[in-house]
Order: C-alpha cells, then sequence, then structure tokens
C-alpha cells in the first residue's frame, strides 16, 4: 500500500459551546482527486483549515507523506507543500497577480528578484497546465474565475504538492467550473494530490477518485467514487436519522395567497443568484424548499421578505402586485406577510438586548406598545411574559439579555414574536437550527398548527427530513432555480436528493 | 489575547468595569503628579476642598458639569446609533453663532420669547452641523469621523471670519461681539433661587444647569423609552437586525447625528448664553472632547453620563483652585486624566474586562 | 521686489511650512496603509516637539533632541498599538485619547519644569538645526538668473529636519514599492486574512508600521519646535496633524500624491499669511480664513466623492480577527 499524502487521525475541534469536528479521521492517497463533501456546517472547512494550520486541532494527529508533524500555521503547511485555495479568496485586490503570487514568499529583502522570478515560473506554470493569465493585472479587476486561478498559481508557486480547494465552483460559471475542473485533472497527471471540499454531487462525481462524506462534524462514509452513485452519498451526507413524525392531517388548501413570478437576482460581480423563480403560495398550506445550503434559498427569501430587491419579477401578496414601496419589511408586515429568518443571531435578534425588547423587534410601532412616539416596557414586558409562557420560552424572563437564551429559546422567541401577530404569510428560515431535540418539536407542532388555521407557510430548511415531515408540497431548489416539485405524499429523499443535486427531469 | 467577547455579570459591566478604569487613569494622574515632585495626597484634599467645601467653589463646579452633561449626552447619543461623533467642539461653535445672532437680531422681542428662540437656534445650529455628516454618511459613505473633524477646524475658522470681519464689536480688539441685551441672557442661579430665600454666592452656574438636568431626563426617555430610541438602538448594535425590523440605517445615522449635534449645542447655551453674555472665540475650549470621556465612562446611560460630568466638574473647578495653591499643577492635569480615561475606558476597555474577569474569578483568571 | 522674488519667498515659506505637515502625512500613510487608523497624529507631533525642545534644551544639542522627540513620539505610537493591534480597541478612540494626553501632560511637565505658562527655554545655537546651505547657493544666485534665486531661497538654506522629511518621502515610496515589507505592509493594509494565510505575522507587520509612524511624527514634532521655532510652545502643533491626515486621504494614501498635497496645504498656508491685508486688484480683500478652511473643505468635498474617488486601504480601523 502506498503511503498516504495524508493521514488525519482522532481530529476534534470545538468552538465554544459547538463541536466542529469530533475524532476525524481521513486518508488521502497521493496523486489521486479526494472530495469531501457534507452539508454546510458539517465541519469540512474547519478541517481543512486545521490541515492549514490556521487553526490547532485540540485532539488528533496530522501525517504528512507519512511523517507526522504539527501544524501550527500557515507558514508551517507551506513548507510542508500543502496550498489552500479558500472559499474567499485571500488575495488582495489593490496588488497585481504577481505581487499576490510572490506575498509571503518574496525570496529576499527587495522584490525585484522574486517578481522576475516569480514572472519566469508563472510563465512555465501558464505553458503546462493552459493557465494564461497577465502578471500586471491588477487582482480586482479581474473576473472570480481568473481570481481563482491566481489563487492556485499562488499555492503551486510555493511548490504545493498538495492542492486543498474550499467550495471552489461555488462562485464560478458552469463553463469556469468546467476550466477548473480540467486544471485539477492536469495537476492529478503531475503527480499532485488535490482535496476537493464541496456540496454538490455532481462534481464529486464528475472528478474525484475517492469520496469522504461528512455530516455534523464526524466522518461518515469513505467511498470510492466508481463504485458509489449520488444518491448513496446524499444518503450519507443527509443521514438515516430517526424519522421525524409529525402528525399531520391532510387539508385542502384554501386561496392563493402569495405569488412570485419570474424572480431573477443577480450580485454585484454579475452571478445569478436566482434565475426565473416561479412559486405560489396558498392559504392553509407549508411549501417547503430543500436544497443544499447556498442555492438560492436564502436570497428567495430575503427577496420575499423585502430585504432584497430582485433584478426582475413579480410579486403578488392577496392579489396586489407589491411596488418597489411595499417591499420593505415594515410595510410587508402591515400587509401579514411575517418573516422568521433563517440567520437569527446576526438578523433576527440583537442580543445585546433584552429578551422583551426582541419580542418587539420589527413592530416597534405598533401602537398598542405605548402612547404616541414612546414605548411602555411595563407593556413589552407584559406581553413578553406571555408570549414566553404560552410558547415555553425558559427562562421565561422578558429581562434577561437575549444572548444568554438557548439556541432553541432564542427560536422560539423570534417565532413567538412574528407568530403572535396573526400572519397571513409566514416564511420561516431553517426553523431547528441549532436547536434541541425537544424545542424542535414543539417548534413543528407550532408550524402545523398555523398552517392549519389558514396561514400559507413558506419553510427553508437544509434538513430535507424536516422539510419532508413538514410540507405539503416540496420544491427543490439547485443554482438558483426550482429543479422539480413534489407533493408530500410521493417524495421520497433519493429522489429529492437528486434534484437538489441539479440533476432534473430530463436529466434523470 | 483573544476575539471572544468576556462575559461579565451586568453590574460588573456597568458599575466595575468602568469604576476600575477610571480608578486606573486617576492612578496613572497621581503618578504624573509624583512626577512632577508634588503629592498626590496634598493635590486630591485641595482639589476635592477647592471643589467641594464652599458653595462658591460647588457653584463653579455645577457650571462645569453643565457643559460636560450636554457634550457628554451628545457623544453617548451618537455612541448609541454606533456613531463615533468627535465633532461636539464644531457643533457646539456653529451652536454659539446661531445663539449670538438670534440675542444680537432678536433684542427687541421680550425676554421670555427671546431666550427660548435663542436656545432652539443654538440646537437647530448645532443639529444642522451634525446632521451634515451624518447625511453625508448615510448618502456618500463618506465617514462620520473625518468629517466631523473637518468640521471642527471648519466651524472654528468661521468663527474667527465671522468675529473679525462681519459681527465682531466695533473697535474691540477682541474677536467678539457685543454683549447681549440683558434680557437676552440666561439668569445666573443665585439670582433664580433668591426669590426662594435661597443666597447663594455670585458663581457663573445658571439656569442652562436646568436644562442640562432636563437634557438627561429627556435622552433617557428617548434612548430607552422612546420607538425613535429603540431605532437608534438597534441600528448600533445590529444594522442588519435593523433593516429586518424596517428602520432604515440612513434615516436612523441622520437623525442620531442631528440630535447629538443639538445636544452639544447646549454647551453653546451655557457658555454663550449663560456666562459670556458675547460669542467669542475658543469659548468650547476642548469641552467637547472632554465630552468622549463623559460617555464612554458614563457607559453612554444619562445616569453615568450625570456621574462622569460631575466626576469633570470637580476636577475642573477642583483644578483651578488647585493650580492656584500648586502652581506646577495646571488645569491640563484634568486633560490628562481626560485622556487617560478615554483610552481606558474606550480604547483599552478590552483589557480592562479581562482584568475585572480575572478578578471575579480568581480561579480562573485568563 | 519683482515676482520671481516674491514667488521665490512665498515658495520657500511653503516649503518650511509643508516639512512638519509632510512628516505627518508619512506617518499617518504607513500606519493606515497597514490598516491602523492613526488620528493621533497631532499629539504625537507634540510631544516630540516637546521632548526634543526639553532635550535639545538641556543638552545644548539639536540632534539629540531629535533622538528624544522620536522616542517620545514611538512611546505614543505602541501606546496605539497595544490598544489597536494588541487588545482590539477602537482606533478611533484610541488616538483621540492620544491626542488628548499628549495636549495635558507637554504643558504640565513644561510648567512644572520651567515655569513659563507650559514653554521651554530658547534654543540656541547647536541646540537649533541651523539652515545647510548647498554647494554653489551663492554662485547660482549671482550667475543664473530666475532658478539660482530659487535654488538659493528654496532649496538650499533649510534644515536637516527638512531634507530628512524629503528624503522619508523617497524612502517611504521606495519600500512600499519595491521591497518585501512594503508588500507586505500594503496586503496587511487590504487585506490581513490573505497575508495570515500566506503565514506571515499581522501583528508583527502592524506594529512596525505603527513604529514607523511614530519615528515620522517624532521628527515632524521635532522640525517644529528645534527648527522651525526656538523652543516648545503648548499647543504649538494647531491642527498640523489633521491637515497632514487630510493631506494623506486627498493623495489617495499614496506617498508621492501626498508630497503635492502637503506642499499645496503649505504653500495655501504661506499665501494666507501673505495676503493678510493685502487687497488683490478685481477681487479685493481675501479673508485669509477662507484660504485657512481650504484644505478642511476640500478633504470634506473629496471624501463625499464630490470629486474624484477616496478609497481608503480597506482593512483600515478593522482589528484582525481570524473568522471561523
Amino acid at each position: 500500500m502506498t503511503i498516504p499524502a495524508i493521514a488525519l487521525t482522532g481530529i476534534s475541534k470545538r468552538f465554544g459551546p459547538v463541536q466542529a469536528n469530533r475524532d476525524v479521521s481521513l486518508s488521502v492517497a497521493p496523486g489521486s482527486i479526494h472530495g469531501i463533501v457534507g452539508e454546510n456546517g458539517a465541519g469540512k472547512s474547519t478541517l481543512m483549515s486545521i490541515l492549514y494550520g490556521f487553526y490547532e486541532a485540540d485532539a488528533g494527529e496530522i501525517a504528512v507523506g507519512g511523517q507526522a508533524c504539527r501544524i501550527r500555521t500557515p507558514a508551517d503547511a507551506i513548507a510542508l507543500g500543502i496550498g489552500m485555495v479558500h472559499q474567499h479568496f485571500m488575495l488582495v485586490e489593490t496588488l497585481s497577480v504577481v505581487e499576490n503570487v510572490v506575498l509571503g514568499a518574496e525570496g529576499g529583502a527587495w522584490l525585484s528578484g522574486g517578481v522576475k522570478r516569480a514572472r519566469a515560473e508563472l510563465a512555465r506554470l501558464s505553458e503546462q497546465f493552459g493557465l494564461a493569465i497577465d502578471p500586471d493585472a491588477i487582482v480586482g479587476d479581474l473576473s472570480v474565475g481568473l481570481q481563482q486561478r491566481v489563487e492556485i498559481l499562488k499555492a503551486l508557486y510555493r511548490g504545493a504538492q498538495i492542492l486543498i480547494l474550499d467550495e471552489p465552483t461555488a462562485v464560478l460559471t458552469p463553463p469556469e467550473a468546467d476550466q477548473l475542473f480540467a486544471l485539477l485533472r492536469a495537476l492529478r497527471e503531475q503527480g499532485k494530490t488535490v482535496i476537493l471540499i464541496t456540496h454538490k454531487l455532481r462534481e464529486i462525481m464528475a472528478i474525484t477518485d475517492r469520496v469522504s462524506v461528512m455530516r455534523r462534524g464526524e466522518m461518515v462514509a469513505h467511498l470510492a467514487t466508481p463504485e458509489t452513485s449520488p444518491p448513496e452519498i446524499a444518503e450519507a451526507m443527509v443521514g438515516r436519522r430517526v424519522l421525524l413524525r409529525v402528525e399531520k392531517e391532510a387539508r385542502p388548501r384554501g386561496a392563493k395567497v402569495l405569488e412570485a413570478v419570474g424572480l431573477d437576482m443577480v450580485d454585484a460581480r454579475g452571478v445569478a443568484l436566482l434565475s426565473g423563480i416561479d412559486l405560489t403560495l396558498h392559504a392553509g398550506e407549508i411549501v417547503g424548499i430543500a436544497g443544499v445550503a447556498g442555492n438560492g434559498q436564502s436570497e428567495l427569501l430575503e427577496v420575499l421578505a423585502g430585504l432584497a430587491r430582485p433584478s426582475r419579477g413579480v410579486i403578488r401578496l392577496n392579489g396586489q402586485v407589491l411596488t418597489s414601496a411595499d417591499r420593505n419589511p415594515s410595510r410587508l408586515r402591515k400587509l401579514g406577510l411575517m418573516h422568521v429568518p433563517e440567520d437569527r443571531l446576526r438578523t433576527g435578534l440583537v442580543t445585546a438586548f433584552p429578551a422583551a425588547e426582541n419580542a418587539i423587534l420589527g413592530y416597534q410601532d405598533d401602537p398598542v406598545l405605548g402612547p404616541g412616539p414612546f414605548l411602555s416596557p411595563a407593556t413589552i414586558a407584559a406581553r413578553a411574559r406571555d408570549t414566553f409562557a404560552a410558547y415555553d420560552v425558559r427562562p421565561p424572563d422578558p429581562g434577561l439579555k437575549t444572548a444568554k437564551f438557548s439556541g432553541g429559546n432564542q427560536q422560539k422567541i423570534v417565532l413567538a414574536r412574528e407568530i403572535e401577530r396573526a400572519p397571513r404569510v409566514l416564511l420561516v428560515g431553517q426553523p431547528t437550527r441549532g436547536v434541541d431535540i425537544g424545542a424542535i418539536e414543539s417548534i413543528h407542532r407550532r408550524l402545523i398548527g398555523l398552517r392549519d388555521s389558514g396561514v400559507a407557510i413558506l419553510l427553508v430548511s437544509v434538513e430535507l427530513e424536516e422539510v419532508m415531515a413538514l410540507s405539503d408540497r416540496i420544491l427543490a431548489m439547485c443554482g438558483g432555480r426550482i429543479t422539480g416539485e413534489r407533493l408530500a405524499g410521493e417524495a421520497d429523499e433519493r429522489d429529492l436528493g437528486l434534484l437538489m443535486a441539479g440533476v432534473t427531469e430530463q436529466a434523470a | 489575547m483573544s476575539a471572544a467577547p468576556i462575559e461579565l455579570p451586568r453590574w460588573a459591566d456597568t458599575a466595575l468595569v468602568p469604576l476600575v478604569s477610571v480608578a486606573a487613569a486617576l492612578a496613572v494622574s497621581g503618578l504624573v503628579v509624583i512626577g512632577i515632585g508634588e503629592s498626590p495626597l496634598e493635590a486630591t484634599a485641595l482639589l476635592l476642598r477647592g471643589a467641594l467645601g464652599s458653595a462658591e467653589g460647588i457653584g463653579f463646579t455645577l457650571y462645569y458639569t453643565t457643559n460636560f452633561i450636554f457634550t457628554g449626552l451628545a457623544v453617548a447619543v451618537a455612541f448609541h446609533a454606533g456613531l463615533f461623533n468627535i465633532g461636539g467642539e464644531g457643533q457646539a461653535t456653529i451652536a454659539g453663532i446661531f445663539a449670538a445672532l438670534a440675542c444680537l437680531w432678536l433684542a427687541p422681542l421680550p425676554g421670555l420669547l427671546l431666550v427660548p428662540l435663542a436656545i432652539l437656534a443654538a440646537a437647530a445650529g448645532g443639529a444642522l452641523y451634525g446632521f451634515i455628516p451624518g447625511w453625508l454618511q448615510a448618502t456618500r459613505g463618506s465617514h462620520v469621523v473625518i468629517t466631523t473633524i473637518m468640521f471642527n477646524f471648519l466651524a472654528a475658522t468661521l468663527t474667527v471670519y465671522l468675529l473679525v470681519e462681519v459681527i465682531g464689536k466695533p473697535g474691540s480688539m477682541q474677536p467678539e461681539t457685543p454683549e447681549f441685551a440683558a434680557h437676552a441672557v440666561l439668569t445666573p442661579m443665585h439670582k433664580l433661587l433668591a426669590p426662594l430665600g435661597i443666597t447663594l454666592p455670585s458663581t457663573p452656574l445658571n439656569s442652562a444647569f436646568l436644562l442640562a438636568l432636563a437634557a438627561l431626563v429627556a435622552v433617557w426617555a428617548l434612548i430607552f423609552r422612546s420607538r425613535l430610541g429603540y431605532a437608534i438602538r438597534t441600528v448600533g448594535a445590529n444594522p442588519r437586525a435593523a433593516a429586518y425590523a424596517g428602520i432604515s440605517p440612513a434615516r436612523i445615522t441622520m437623525v442620531a447625528m442631528a440630535i447629538s449635534g443639538a445636544l452639544a449645542g447646549g454647551l453653546a447655551v451655557n457658555e454663550v448664553m449663560g456666562v459670556q453674555h458675547r460669542l467669542l472665540l475658543d469659548f468650547t475650549a476642548g469641552y467637547g472632547f472632554v465630552g468622549i470621556a463623559v460617555a464612554l465612562m458614563g457607559r453612554g446611560h444619562p445616569v453615568g453620563v450625570a456621574l462622569a460630568a460631575l466626576l469633570f466638574g470637580v476636577l475642573y473647578q477642583g483644578g483651578a483652585e488647585l493650580s492656584f495653591d500648586k502652581p506646577s499643577i495646571t488645569r491640563d492635569m484634568v486633560v490628562v486624566i481626560g485622556g487617560v480615561i478615554i483610552l481606558f475606558a474606550g480604547a483599552l476597555d478590552g483589557l480592562f474586562r479581562r482584568a475585572v474577569a480575572a478578578l471575579l474569578r480568581p480561579g480562573r483568571a485568563a | 521686489m519683482d515676482a520671481i522674488a516674491i514667488f521665490a519667498v512665498v515658495l520657500d515659506s511653503a516649503i518650511r511650512l509643508s516639512v512638519p505637515l509632510l512628516c505627518a502625512a508619512m506617518a499617518g500613510l504607513w500606519s493606515e496603509r497597514a490598516g491602523v487608523v492613526d488620528i493621533g497624529l497631532e499629539g504625537k507631533m507634540l510631544v516630540a516637539a516637546f521632548a526634543a525642545a526639553v532635550i535639545a534644551a538641556q543638552s545644548g544639542s539639536a540632534w539629540a533632541g531629535l533622538g528624544a522627540g522620536i522616542l517620545a513620539s514611538v512611546m505614543l505610537s505602541l501606546v496605539h498599538g497595544f490598544a489597536a493591534i494588541t487588545w482590539r480597541g477602537n482606533q478611533i478612540v484610541s488616538g483621540v485619547a492620544i491626542n488628548m494626553l499628549a495636549a495635558g501632560l507637554t504643558v504640565i511637565l513644561g510648567n512644572a519644569w520651567f515655569g513659563q505658562g507650559g514653554r521651554t527655554p530658547t534654543l540656541e545655537g547647536a541646540a537649533r538645526f541651523g539652515e545647510i546651505t548647498l554647494p554653489f547657493a551663492q554662485t547660482l544666485r549671482e550667475q543664473v538668473p530666475g532658478f539660482g534665486l530659487i535654488y538659493d531661497e528654496v532649496i538650499s538654506g533649510q534644515s536637516a529636519p527638512a531634507y530628512l522629511a524629503l528624503l522619508a518621502v523617497v524612502l517611504t515610496a521606495l519600500v512600499l514599492k519595491r521591497t518585501r515589507f512594503g508588500l507586505r505592509l500594503r496586503a496587511v493594509g487590504e487585506n490581513p486574512a490573505a497575508v495570515d494565510t500566506a503565514g506571515i505575522s499581522v501583528a508583527g507587520l502592524r506594529y512596525s508600521a505603527v513604529i514607523i509612524c511614530g519615528v515620522l511624527c517624532g521628527l515632524g514634532g521635532t522640525y517644529l519646535a528645534v527648527s522651525q521655532s526656538a523652543g516648545f510652545l503648548p499647543h504649538m502643533t494647531a491642527g498640523k496633524g489633521f491637515i497632514a491626515l487630510a493631506a494623506v486621504i486627498f493623495a489617495n494614501w499614496r506617498p508621492w500624491p501626498a508630497l503635492w498635497a502637503c506642499l499645496l496645504f503649505g504653500g495655501l498656508d504661506a499665501v494666507a499669511i501673505r495676503l493678510q491685508g493685502v487687497a488683490l486688484p478685481g477681487i479685493g480683500q481675501v479673508p485669509v480664513q477662507a484660504i485657512q478652511a481650504l484644505p478642511y473643505l476640500m478633504t470634506v468635498i473629496l471624501l463625499a466623492g464630490f470629486i474624484g474617488r477616496s478609497t481608503p486601504p480597506k482593512a483600515a480601523g478593522l482589528p484582525y480577527v481570524k473568522e471561523r
């Protein structure tokens, strides 16, 4: 057996209360392309940051080329021939390509010598791998694909034998991604080892030799790519957890409440985040969006909630087209569209405030909360006490700083706030992320109860199981598009997994 | 060295940390006193006696306190919106110009009308001069800090120009306006209280002190009891959550800067209308900068601001008395103390929080 | 006086007034290019001016004064670095604190030590930097009309710190552009994470920049007290640290444009002095304050993007925290 290029044994890493990696082991064969898949938050990036010396593991061993070693800083990793292309490029946009390439490997106090050498080396690498690039171009002016090329050149210039790429295609157009894959294959030909972190099954199948699957900080499967299939990987990613059982009766759906037609959204760099989204939501139904994180679900929620502007498309609420003046969160709340945001800590709550003050976030102009321009703390606290009791928020102390509540109870505060005011439409993002089991159940019951009372609910969750358990109808999203629709009864994980991976009906 | 925020009990956070940093700042200042060959204990005794040992001393102390309440509140309101307003000096200067123009041009009006109008003019001047940097940040992206620094200098040069070329007292060598009419100025406290049978020595303390107390209450109500204050605090603590709540961070930036500027204008009311009775050069005398120390030390809360303003009032008045007895300790000592407090309670907050946390949990010292 | 002579005199005065701006601007440029915002240039110059004047008076050597000025300024720089880099404190707050500390301390110590209301003893002879006459100044003045006069009045006859300040511009431009240190420094102000992942210490780079900033402020402050004046006067920096900050913004954080901005602002000052009480044909008297206000006004307008575009280093003012 050949000596593995990288061998990780028993790696564990904790950030405060979060166990990002638990007893992770991994062996990567030299001269191979090794995929690491998992959902967002599965611990892939943390593991690679440990390998690159950005963090030190709490426990575990690393061996590079059979030699046990400690990697304490990126400099150690670079010295061991490890290079990394981060998801957010580690480039200095105001500097030129060649300056970025030599940064940290200048080879002398004066730049001229190192730059000259780097130019020659860049020319050679361009030749060898077809990586044409203008060494004097300013990095900020380059396209994302070319910037990524600079990142790869940086690693190669430092003599990297092992190249880690973290979600490299997340920001690329399909042709750019194809070019990247051609390059990775060329690198493999040269005997380099490539570790590819992704959550896109298509890429795993297209390019890797082996694939390791992570879930919730643990390594759950090591598979040889030719011997596996997307459904098998998807299943390993999602896991066969105890099936969530949510008591739910079939109900006739009501009138059309929310309708989106032809929504497009493009980011500042021109990458399409949403394309041609059509969506209808009826009273008394839960529509779930199934998708691997980062495929446009967040943007869809933000657009519908009035937090982001679509570049094209029409949204109707209760039959009325929303004008641009309507598309702000205050106005939409008044029209009965409430929103439980995906990221409660960054968006849904002000963690420095006492809980009672978060129970009115977004409703600060509600006249019942105080006379005229004033807010009455007594009223706010009394209302919070009531809702906290009704929603079983623990501790039921409205004066306690919000940061001190557990994730589940913070989520209940948000949920209570949005549900309490009788929404007609409720947008819910990741309702149970970071929430303990007991709270999950109560949140689920709450959502079903709302649906039974005639509220139209749009549910976005990376937990496929949750989407399947709650939804009456499921839409799968991939790459900013809706790739398929299933009724609750007819959907199965395998089928949805394929849709989520972008394998559409026609192609399958 | 750690990025993780250090969790402290609320009482420690709001009271102990500022107290420890102020104590440390005073200790450092004591070292400076030792360094110039004086006894810090003797100096402290002289200082306290000068500030609090007589009715006259207390009057002066409260007069200075008035200035610090206004400038401290100005900085505090901006802090709540996540903004750093270093432009208190400039805003107070413009407020002074507005107040002076009102007092001079509206002199035919009766005092009962003129004085409130002049106070409003001061507030409007300060508000306008605070609003512009806020507007530039909200709509043009230029940072409030740099703009307000530049605005301080612009206000100063504008005052020189006006006093020398436009509204200066004819024939005077001093750059100053003519004295305001007797009915255009604020009532000194000793006159205000005389009808009540309270006799006070004549000090610069005037009715602006009452205005400052009212401002403390008003700012407390604004920040902690009003819808606008809620919006201001939300933008300051989490702009993303504010947008989610339908609060426009741009609008709040402008509003908070205007309110901040109006409060800084209180300094002009006290100095120009209450004490000097005319506009003269540099009447702001650095009070605006000390306001930063007051706000940091008071943790942005009006109660804290009041206490910190009182401390600086004592230091100012006591420092003046002290420098009579000990000419080597000039009142610039107060500026040093202010600087050290800003450094300790502001920039080195993390260090002091860490120290207090270690103090509270001796077993798990960081 | 003929036009060229007036021009030479004004230009000479412009340069003299620009030197402290130039030092402080280069200082600010180093600090901010590394990502540490410094509004405490004023305070550092003030402390340097004081320390330089005291030591020059005691030792009788202007050079010893320069050393003391630099040392005092670097100490304040390190305080700023400690707060901003090690403790990730608010850089603006720290800068304000340093300015106040400097303003208070210099007066107190000066008053305690010399009892002249904060002034230091008047410097004479070797305790003050004298004018350095460059070769051929006299010959050129007599033999080459025009240029010879300018050479003698403006280029020659400046003091050692003035020439050092100019050298600082050349060195700043050279080091930033052509050396490893300069490249890393430019990088750390834009994207510290890129520097960190390249295996270079972010804190180390930023501390170096902050120390260089201290050295240059030291030079500027020393020039004020030991060359331009013959001793320290309370608050003698009079906002020069802030005008320098304006010059840095105006120059878009680049050394050569910063030189021109400082000369421009120094020139405005010189013209304002020259025009005091002079009526210009067709315009009448120009208020001196209008000219004095120009640097601040231009900076505000520039920052607001009404003319050109100001692009500060992207990471300026932000403490570096490793992202999770």
